[in-house]
């Protein structure tokens, strides 16, 4: 019992992580029709400049966050303006590729700043644990769930209440529209790829905040909000968020009771177990719990 | 006959533009120059491990087979339409099928020991039938979907490499690869042939050789079949193909298989060139090399292909060569701005982003601007 408890909190706050890095990808997705795979290294960045704001200048962990999202944000629009914005016209998945090519880019830039040593992020949160029902707790998993559904819930309202976000809604429905409206479709574009930046920044030191520390090599985690966009919908945060939990609650399920209930899976099996999920749901629905059905007309 | 009459008159002279039949037009050398040009390439590529170091000609062994694999994906990706991610599981499961079945029973892994002839077209059919199978499930997802589900194969696949102990030797350890003995000839051994005493680096050059020359041509006479043209009707626009009575489950069916088969022979010989195989290997980075190779070297042509596996594999090498110039680079250690590797890496996602953006076609676009603009010379038009 304890058992399930704990791991249930661990797939929570995995989960948090999983629907941020979700949410990143669908806005990017919405706005320009492009799967971000240059998320991974987005990530790893962030949770450097997250550690550095923290270990070298000494600034609180909330602040550091903040900064290191706001500097993530800064990049993803130079990204954006540089690399996805000649793109503009061309088949989706060539854009996808010059995201691959980012993709390598920054995990090399990632890895040289890193260098060596583990990066922490100086977080509050360590190793504390808290008991609940005699089930031992680590903070860091419940502040993970919290914080992520309060950035995305603040996301979700900039784009549902805000102007900006109406523009950037209507963008994401029809761009040319958009365009005779008197909207600025480049800067939502720019805009999109600031927000995600900033969401897989916060995703970076969520990640780092209660490990001993990350190299580089852990940025092929975020990879796995693939499955997670692809069980929630493409194009649909709500489904990154309920999707997000799923995975994670099943990643966590599957590393406590695996290594009891069926070994000869092998070890590290919850690794690949949102891989599984996403190819059964491929299977079943191939358009995702809340995504919209591709409509193609000849 | 008709074919034999248009051949009989093939091109006339100083008009190679002017096509009298649709069958010249279409035949794999449209043009006399081109099949000229070729047949010199061929030979000089017989001719040139003789006069290269060691080093140098197990790089172009690799370059050959990348062309192939590269030559598989462009089949799917290109002519077809169908972007995967899943290359390096292909090649994985072209390896170490190769591996059992033609390497050595040693330490835990299983080895049948059985001759090339045997594992090599096996090495191929395996990866094509484990394509088969997932086929209908990768059909049912279009374009960035069927992306993230080929990446998610490599990441299955990865698991599973690791944990089939017995094949593959587990995480860390790998296994050694297939003996690539052809009818009793060690094609990786040092070798007298009519009193000359051949390397065993050449010899193997030139069995690959030979085997990607095959597969090239059978890939551009593929190309311009009834199949080939319905892969390129699906690319570029499915449902219209549909209406016109192309199969869209068959011919993605195909164009997955073939391109898998493409995939495992070129895992076979990879594995040879490598040495010694762990599951470590086949992941993420190895399907992005591919892709590389082929949006290098240019979508749907396998000349493309081909320049961009040479580009692809002889890129490290160059800027190793060149990194001692430029001051506050180079090194392999934390010296400098950058070390070896990490320049490499990062030119090698700078070009696949120049190239999408500045020349979609590849180098084979470039080549065809240098071409043409030879071909109006001195007259900028």
């Amino acid at each position: 019992m304890e058992d399930l408890l704990s791991s249930l909190v661990r797939g929570l706050g995995l989960g948090g992580l999983y629907a941020l890095l979700g949410v990143s990808f669908v806005i990017i997705y919405r706005a320009t029709g492009v799967i971000n795979f240059a998320t991974p290294a987005l990530m790893i960045l962030g949770a450097f400049f997250t550690g550095s704001f923290g270990n070298a200048i000494g600034l609180p962990f909330w602040l550091s966050v903040l900064l290191g999202m706001a500097v993530m944000a800064v990049i993803g629009m130079i990204i954006e303006r540089v690399a996805l914005r000649p793109m503009v016209g061309r088949p989706a998945f060539s854009a996808a590729t010059v995201t691959v090519g980012v993709f390598i880019i920054l995990l090399i830039v990632g890895g040289r700043l890193i260098g060596s040593e583990l990066l922490t992020v100086n977080d509050p949160f360590g190793l504390n644990t808290v008991n609940v029902f005699g089930a031992t707790l680590f903070s860091v998993d419940i502040a993970r769930f919290i914080i992520a559904l309060v950035a995305i819930g603040v996301v979700g309202l900039f784009l549902t209440r805000s102007r900006t976000g109406l523009a950037m809604r209507a963008t994401a429905s029809d761009q040319e529209t958009s365009l005779a409206q008197g909207i600025n479709v480049g800067r939502m574009f720019g805009l999109s790829w600031g927000i995600a930046a900033a969401m897989a920044a916060l995703a970076g030191a969520l990640l780092t905040a209660g490990s001993s520390g990350i190299e580089t090599t852990v940025a092929l985690v975020a990879l796995k909000a693939l499955p997670v966009i692809i069980l929630g919908g493409l194009d649909s945060i709500k489904g990154s968020v309920v999707a997000g939990i799923i995975i994670g609650i099943a990643e966590s399920l599957t590393r406590t009771y695996q290594p009891i209930y069926a070994p000869w899976l092998g070890a590290n099996f919850d690794v690949i177990v949102p891989y599984l999920i996403m190819i059964i749901v491929l299977m079943v629905r191939p358009y995702g719990l809340f995504g919209t059905k591709e409509v193609v007309r000849v | 006959m008709s074919n034999a009459t248009a051949s009989s008159h093939r091109t006339t002279r100083g008009r190679p533009q002017l096509f009298t039949s649709y069958a010249q037009e279409t035949a794999i050398f449209n043009t006399r120059v081109k099949r000229n040009w070729v047949l010199v390439g061929i030979l000089v590529m017989i001719v040139l491990p003789f006069f290269m170091q060691r080093d140098m000609v197990a790089l172009i062994t690799t370059v050959f087979i990348f062309a192939i694999g590269g030559i598989g994906l462009n089949l799917l990706t290109g002519y077809a339409g169908q972007v995967s991610l899943g290359q390096a599981f292909f090649l994985g499961v072209g390896a170490y099928t190769a591996a059992v079945l033609g390497g050595e029973s040693r330490s835990g892994v299983i080895g049948l020991g059985w001759d090339m002839a045997i594992w090599l077209p096996l090495a191929g059919l395996v990866p094509a039938l484990i394509a088969l199978v997932l086929a209908p499930l990768a059909m049912r997802v279009r374009g960035l979907y069927l992306a993230i589900l080929t990446l998610g194969l490599v990441f299955i696949g990865e698991h599973i490499f690791k944990e089939a102990k017995p094949i593959t030797g587990g995480a860390g350890v790998g296994r050694a690869p297939a003996d690539p003995v052809f009818l009793g000839f060690d094609l990786f051994a040092n070798q007298t042939i009519l009193g000359y005493r051949i390397d065993r680096f050449t010899i193997f050059y030139l069995a690959c050789f030979v085997i990607f020359v095959v597969m090239a041509f059978a890939a551009k006479n593929f190309a311009r079949s009834r199949f080939g043209r319905s892969f390129a009707a699906v690319r570029d626009r499915d449902i219209a193909a549909e209406v016109m009575g192309v199969s869209l489950l068959r011919t993605k069916t195909l164009a997955f298989v073939i391109s898998s088969f493409y995939a495992g022979i070129a895992g076979a010989l990879l594995s040879i060139v490598i040495g010694r195989i762990s599951p470590e290997t086949w992941n993420i980075f190895l399907s992005i090399d591919f892709l590389a190779v082929i949006f290098i070297g240019g979508l749907a042509t396998i000349s493309g292909s081909i320049m961009g596996a040479i580009f692809v594999v002889l890129l490290p090498k160059l800027v190793n060569a060149l990194t001692p110039l430029i001051p506050g680079f180079g090194g392999v250690g934390e010296g400098g701005i950058l070390n070896v590797f990490e320049l490499q890496s990062i030119i090698f996602g700078l070009l696949i982003i120049l190239f999408l953006i500045l020349e979609p076609r590849g180098l084979y676009g470039l080549w065809l601007r240098l071409r043409n603009y030879f071909k109006a010379w001195p007259f900028s038009y």
